[in-house]
């Protein structure tokens, strides 16, 4: 963990020695420099794998052959449990509370085998406040080791309620010729739990495998090919009947995720005309057209055309919306407050060249496009029940949004 | 309020001043001082002068300075051993608080203090902790096992701890579980031969069963210790399966992997005819193509395993193409393993989508990833071959994109297709021979310069061509100069008239200038060659290559087999054993994948045992094969080929026919000077070498082989009738490498005999005489005389029918007589014909099927061990022997003098008389003969 001197270091294991990490700058820049930079390095037996976040390296070292899977996690899951107890993980906030992040980094991990890392339980046991600690009555909460290490006990609310959010990102990628290289969905359900006690929650989707199994194979589903689930979810029984039962930890969290590789129709269409006069002017059509049910509307639609990095005075002209000129991204954004399924709109840009080019061969960025369709799912994956059951037997209310938004959403240009 | 304030201290004195407040009664300031010192040692200050005082204060019922104070000892008690005794009574006070997160703190905290003197103290104290109340405590004491074992093994072995701990992985709580397996697979990889893990079915089913409780990294745990689990059988190993793949759904990457990692080891023991085995393949390809969507990293780790996966199991992403199409926006070490990935799913049916995408990449800007895309283009051509029209077009309009790398990237691929697809794509070389100029890359280059000579015949200036790189020879890279070299003795000997110059300045600057050894080897060589049989030279040199192979960079399949068993490892990101980068013998176990299931696999040879090609570590495109001509002469394109084909064919080059063709024939009345030196070098190139060589085989190798080869009983072979009372008998035999052909000379005619001399014709394996017949003293009426005449295959090769055929004549004061004999074939068995098995699978591979022959050896009463002893001793040499179902399987192999290399494999199964052969060899005409051999030899 360091910028360039270490900022703060833990030492699982005693057996990489603390002046290797040294190594890892010079080595990261070397790299860099030849344009073989990978998340891995080696100098001599000592094994750097290392991910940024900000402008921070978090870096682990092994001598050994360690499962690397597990460490770029592991670190993944660092960040995550930083983040949450200081909202930003940067220089400052490790400095500002270094105490703690010695303390939450002996809690993480032990001799190299990570530990509780669920920064909502050790949030129960650890926490800023220091002094309160004082009295020496700080006890283990029970969830660290329950086979439930995710939710503790006696959690209590008035009003018992569950938000299921099912957002669907369609992550597209167009080549020039207007032909879709990929389109898929990737879709999560997230879940903000405000229930009481020890509640046990069962979801129904409209899932087909389930359909199948059942016999309902005539109703409407959504076949999910690859379903990553929380821990919470007991991964055995859904494998056996498709069934997603849990208990879930309080508050915010994604219950699951689902792939599905169906093409569908791209919900935004992008057509362009970039013509380039070298030394003169850039010209620039792009057309939008709103692939979906009319009675549907995308909103914080952006669309961002790339432009030659010595491109100057812009001017633009829309038929609907805004255009941006972002020299730093080398990009002209084009922002549509809300866009109609069925519409069709348009934007000119036209940029000035300078007459004499730079040296620099320029990529060919794609063009990207981001928008959210609220109240509607490509999959057309629908929540169909909320089991809700805990011992004290209260009455519980499930509410369900649906929106669909874009995800790596890419159409190379020529 | 902030922590940073304690950074800021900096003034003079300030151990000092830490030193007082340290010791101060007010507990605030305490913890104040405490805290400075820790910040202190954040940033790399020395505050072990504090050790004391900071030990202290270690006594505390506050829970914060604990730690604080803990963490100071972790990091200073190495360096101030004796002063961390100190600490002990707090360690075991510790242990036994009321509260479990101090007992858990204090025992946690004690394994990471390094210092011998202090471990066995500890020892009670983790005895207690270890079956303490509260999982909590339990799981770190666990952990704490470990630690202490790194420490000081013996110790932990003898307080009987691993008993302890193995009684943990029982525990009813899933998470002491969990760190219980983790502990106890840590130790046992530093201590392979314990068999600590005793996993059996009972324990693996409590693994099983822990597996659905535990927390993520628990789960790794447990299954990366069941990858080291080898079922007993195939439905042991499916059930196994079964309650894993539900850990294929779950969120975090790292669990996936490691459940792809146990299917993947125990799909292995799965028959391929099992529902069960579609149904999992199936279940494999999705969570494989989620991980493509997690943070840039573990993608990357995810496509270096995925790129293993495919090479040992093309069929689970076949389908999968699209989702490796490279976006914009990835990381570099994403992109360019993506397109690997591209390159080994390519198939006829998605090349057409694989070439636009490759098309497209070929433009970009990053050049390490343009490259790559150009190379990948050439790579689908030589892969798929209905694409390689296609491939080559598309070469050609990114070589008119005049991008400098780009066209040296695809002069270096065209050279690969055009020698696989030989005299079908030549048209393009006007275009090439256009970009001459701008190619400033050795290998461009070398590849460019192996175009010109190759075709020289079609281009109508190869010789302007050739000549301008001749210009600053010595500038050039070795491989450009043995290109060179090599290309321009090509051009001489398609136009001889034109070229002379030419090859006389080239060889000069090779032999004469040069102070490579390669270089100037070669040249002379060349030189010798040319100088005395221009005809051999122009079979050495033009002779035909063998095609490369379709499949290039695989990883050779024992090791493939190897780095599956480490599939999320460092090991499968960098395509190594951990015993290439793991320090010491400390934690190196070769671990292999469970035998295949007898059932499914019987009828199946070698080559499909592990799916497998030439090794990985071989050169680009080029197999080393021990082919007739090694590629030594015509190619130079890879690194320097070690093994057999150099061995081959500098023996095959001294192969030269002093008598027969000419110089003349070719260049007409030319004088070729041979240089002195190079008088002298090529000389020792024959028989001499070769059978020294062998005699230093044999004397390294043992006395095993001192033996020799069977000999068969001396038979008649010119009968007296026929040569004026003159009867010849005569038998072959290879002893110590050499080989001799003994004879007995009769006179049964009425006049003694005097003046006997031998010559052989040229034949099949050009053995000829390697001394005159001595007959010492005229042998008179009746008298007999054995003789041993010693033999080389340094002779002229003709090739004979049958194959074995010797047309020998025997001259005497009467007059000369002919006659023919078969020579068996065994005693061209070479000493060094034991193939490395790697080597051997690849090669098995690689010699089309049509090349196999089979042969039933009838009534060999042999066992197996008996059988192969007696092969053996005449040089067939067997390199690996399996058990299918009561059969024994022998893999042999065997090489001629000549270099060519025959692969057998010998079935016996016991009690059965009659054995199977088959052979592979790349000169099928030797098959016969060789089958002939080995019934000799195993009837004898």
């Amino acid at each position: 963990r360091d910028g360039s001197a270490p900022l703060i270091s833990r030492n699982y294991k005693g057996d990489v020695p603390m002046t290797e990490i040294d190594h890892f700058m010079p080595l990261l820049m070397q790299q860099e420099e030849e344009g073989t930079l990978a998340p891995l390095l080696s100098h001599g037996h000592v094994h750097f794998l290392w991910i940024k976040h900000s402008n921070l390296y978090l870096v682990a070292t092994t001598l050994k052959n360690a499962n690397a899977s597990l460490v770029y996690s592991f670190l993944y899951k660092t960040v995550e449990v930083f983040c949450e107890y200081f909202k930003e993980l940067e220089e400052e906030s490790i400095r500002d509370n270094f105490v703690i992040v010695y303390e939450l980094l002996d809690e993480l991990m032990d001799f190299g085998f990570p530990q509780t890392t669920d920064s909502k339980i050790l949030q129960e046991y650890i926490t800023q406040q220091g002094n309160k600690l004082e009295t020496g009555k700080s006890r283990v909460p029970p969830t660290v080791t329950n086979a439930v290490s995710w939710r503790s006990e006696g959690i209590k609310y008035k009003k018992n309620e569950v938000f299921i959010d099912v957002i669907e990102s369609v992550n597209l990628l167009v080549n020039a010729n207007g032909s879709v290289l990929l389109s898929e969905i990737v879709g999560t359900i997230k879940l903000k739990v405000f229930l009481s006690g020890m509640p046990e929650l069962r979801l129904g989707l409209n899932d087909r495998v389930l359909f199948e199994l059942t016999g309902r194979s005539k109703n409407k589903s959504v076949e999910l090919e690859d379903v990553k689930f929380h821990q919470c979810v007991r991964l055995s029984r859904f494998d056996n009947d498709r069934t997603i039962s849990f208990i879930p930890p309080d508050g915010d969290f994604e219950l699951m995720s689902y792939r599905l590789s169906t093409q569908v129709k791209p919900l935004i269409w992008i057509e362009s005309v970039i013509e380039k006069f070298s030394h003169s002017r850039v010209e620039i059509m792009v057309k939008a057209k709103g692939q979906f049910k009319k009675q549907s509307v995308a909103n914080s639609v952006e669309i961002s055309v790339p432009v030659p990095s010595d491109a100057d005075s812009p001017r633009f002209k829309t038929s609907v919306g805004s255009a941006k000129y972002v020299p730093e991204k080398n990009v002209v954004i084009w922002s549509i407050k809300s866009f109609p399924g069925g519409k069709e709109y348009l934007m000119r840009a036209h940029f000035g060249l300078p007459s004499v080019e730079t040296e620099e061969v320029e990529g060919r960025p794609p063009i990207g496009v981001k928008f959210e369709i609220p109240y509607f799912t490509v999959s057309g994956i629908q929540v169909r029940y909320m089991k809700i059951i805990e011992k004290s037997g209260y009455q519980a209310l499930p509410w369900v949004r649906y929106i669909t938004q874009s995800g790596d959403y890419q159409l190379r240009t020529s | 309020m902030t922590d940073s304030k304690y950074f800021t201290t900096t003034k003079k004195g300030e151990i000092f001043e830490l030193k007082a407040e340290l010791n101060s009664d007010k507990k605030e300031k305490k913890k104040e001082a405490v805290k400075k010192v820790i910040a202190s040692m954040t940033v790399g200050k020395d505050v072990s002068a504090l050790f004391p005082d900071v030990v202290n204060c270690m006594q505390t019922d506050n829970l914060e300075l604990k730690k604080l104070v803990y963490l100071y000892l972790m990091n200073y008690a190495k360096s101030q051993p004796d002063m961390a005794i100190m600490a002990v009574n707090t360690f075991v006070k510790d242990c036994e608080d009321p509260n479990p997160l101090i007992r858990a703190l204090a025992v946690r905290t004690m394994g990471c203090i390094r210092v011998d003197k202090i471990t066995e103290y500890l020892c009670e104290p983790l005895r207690k902790c270890l079956k303490d109340e509260d999982p909590y405590v339990r799981k770190t004491a666990a952990v704490c096992v470990a630690k202490l074992h790194d420490i000081n093994a013996q110790l932990v072995e003898d307080q009987g701890f691993l008993d302890t701990l193995k009684d943990l992985i029982s525990d009813s709580n899933p998470m002491v579980v969990a760190n219980a397996v983790a502990a106890l697979s840590e130790i046992a990889e530093s201590h392979p031969s314990s068999n600590l893990l005793d996993l059996n079915p009972q324990s693996i089913n409590k693994l099983l069963t822990a597996l659905n409780e535990c927390t993520e990294w628990g789960q790794i745990f447990i299954l990366d210790c069941l990858a080291n689990y080898m079922p007993k059988d195939d439905r042991e190993a499916q059930s196994i399966c079964e309650r894993v793949t539900p850990r294929l759904s779950h969120a975090n990457s790292a669990v996936v992997l490691s459940a792809v990692k146990v299917l993947m080891k125990f799909m292995e023991m799965l028959s391929k005819d099992l529902d069960y085995y579609g149904t999992l393949l199936k279940k494999l390809a999705p969570p494989l193509v989620t991980l493509l969507s997690a943070e840039p990293e573990l993608q990357y780790v995810a496509l270096r395993n995925i790129n293993l996966i495919v090479q040992k199991r093309p069929e689970i992403l076949k389908h999968e193409m699209k989702v490796f199409f490279v976006k914009y926006n990835d990381p570099i070490y994403v992109k360019l393993e993506k397109l690997d990935i591209m390159i080994r799913l390519a198939s006829q049916a998605n090349i057409a989508q694989v070439l636009a995408e490759l098309k497209e990449y070929a433009t970009e800007v990053d050049v390490d990833f343009v490259r790559k895309a150009v190379r990948a283009i050439g790579r689908c051509a030589i892969k798929v071959e209905q694409s390689a029209e296609r491939c080559v077009s598309t070469l050609l309009d990114l070589i008119q994109t005049k991008v400098n790398y780009v066209v040296q990237e695809a002069i270096v691929v065209i050279k690969d297709i055009f020698r696989k697809y030989p005299n079908k794509y030549e048209s393009v070389i006007a275009t090439l021979c256009e970009n001459l100029d701008s190619l400033d890359e050795p290998e461009a280059r070398a590849a460019m310069i192996w175009i010109v000579g190759e075709y020289a015949e079609r281009i109508d200036n190869a010789d302007e061509l050739l000549e301008s790189f001749l210009e600053g020879f010595h500038d050039e890279s070795t491989q450009v100069q043995l290109q060179l070299l090599t290309a321009i003795v090509k051009l001489f000997l398609k136009k001889p008239t034109e070229t002379q110059e030419l090859v006389q300045q080239v060889l000069s600057l090779a032999t004469q200038d040069s102070d490579n050894p390669d270089l100037r080897d070669r040249g002379y060589i060349y030189w010798r060659l040319l100088s005395t049989d221009p005809v051999a030279a122009k079979e050495v040199v033009l002779a035909e290559k063998p095609l490369i192979s379709e499949e290039t960079d695989l990883i050779e399949p024992t090791l493939l087999d190897e780095l599956i068993c480490y599939i999320g490892t460092l090991a499968s990101v960098y395509h190594k054993p951990p015993s290439a980068f793991v320090e010491g013998g400390r934690g190196v176990v070769h671990k292999s994948l469970p035998p295949r299931t007898a059932s499914s696999e019987s009828t199946e040879s070698p080559e499909t045992a592990p799916a497998g090609a030439p090794s990985g570590d071989q050169p680009d495109v080029i197999p080393a094969q021990g082919d007739l001509l090694g590629d030594l002469l015509n190619l130079d394109l890879g690194p320097p080929v070690s093994g057999p084909p150099l061995a081959a064919s500098s023996i095959q080059m001294g192969a030269v026919d002093l008598l027969g063709g000419g110089l003349d024939s070719l260049i007409g009345d030319t004088n070729f000077g041979v240089p002195p030196a190079a008088a002298a070098a090529p000389a020792r190139l024959g028989a001499p070498i070769s059978s020294g060589l062998s005699d230093l085989f044999d004397l390294t190798s043992g006395v095993g082989t001192l033996s020799g080869s069977y000999v068969a009983p001396k038979a008649v072979w010119l009968p007296a009738m026929k040569a004026k009372g003159l009867e010849i008998s005569g038998t072959f035999t290879r002893q110590v490498g050499s080989i001799s052909m003994d004879l007995q000379l009769t006179n049964k005619a009425l006049q003694v005999m005097t003046d006997f001399a031998i010559q052989f014709n040229r034949n099949s394996f050009g053995l000829a005489p390697a001394a005159p017949l001595q007959v010492h003293a005229p042998l008179s009426p009746n008298q007999t005389v054995e003789i041993s005449l010693p033999l080389n295959t340094v002779g002229s090769v003709m090739k004979m029918e049958p194959l074995n055929n010797l047309q020998v004549a025997v001259k005497n004061n009467i007059d000369v007589f002919y006659f023919s004999t078969l020579y068996p074939l065994h005693v061209l068995f070479v000493e060094d014909g034991k193939m490395d098995r790697q080597m051997f699978l690849a090669t098995w591979k690689d010699i089309p099927n049509e090349n196999e022959a089979q042969f039933q050896i009838r009534d060999c009463p042999l066992n197996t061990e008996a059988a192969s002893g007696k092969l053996q001793s005449s040089n067939i040499f067997t390199i690996a022997k399996r058990n299918v179902e009561g059969q024994d399987m022998l893999y042999q192999s065997l090489k001629l003098t000549n270099g060519i290399w025959v692969l057998a494999e010998l079935r016996i199964q016991p009690g059965n008389p009659s054995f199977m052969l088959s052979l592979k060899c790349r000169a099928p005409e030797v098959s016969q003969h060789v089958y002939q051999a080995y019934e000799t030899i195993l009837k004898n």
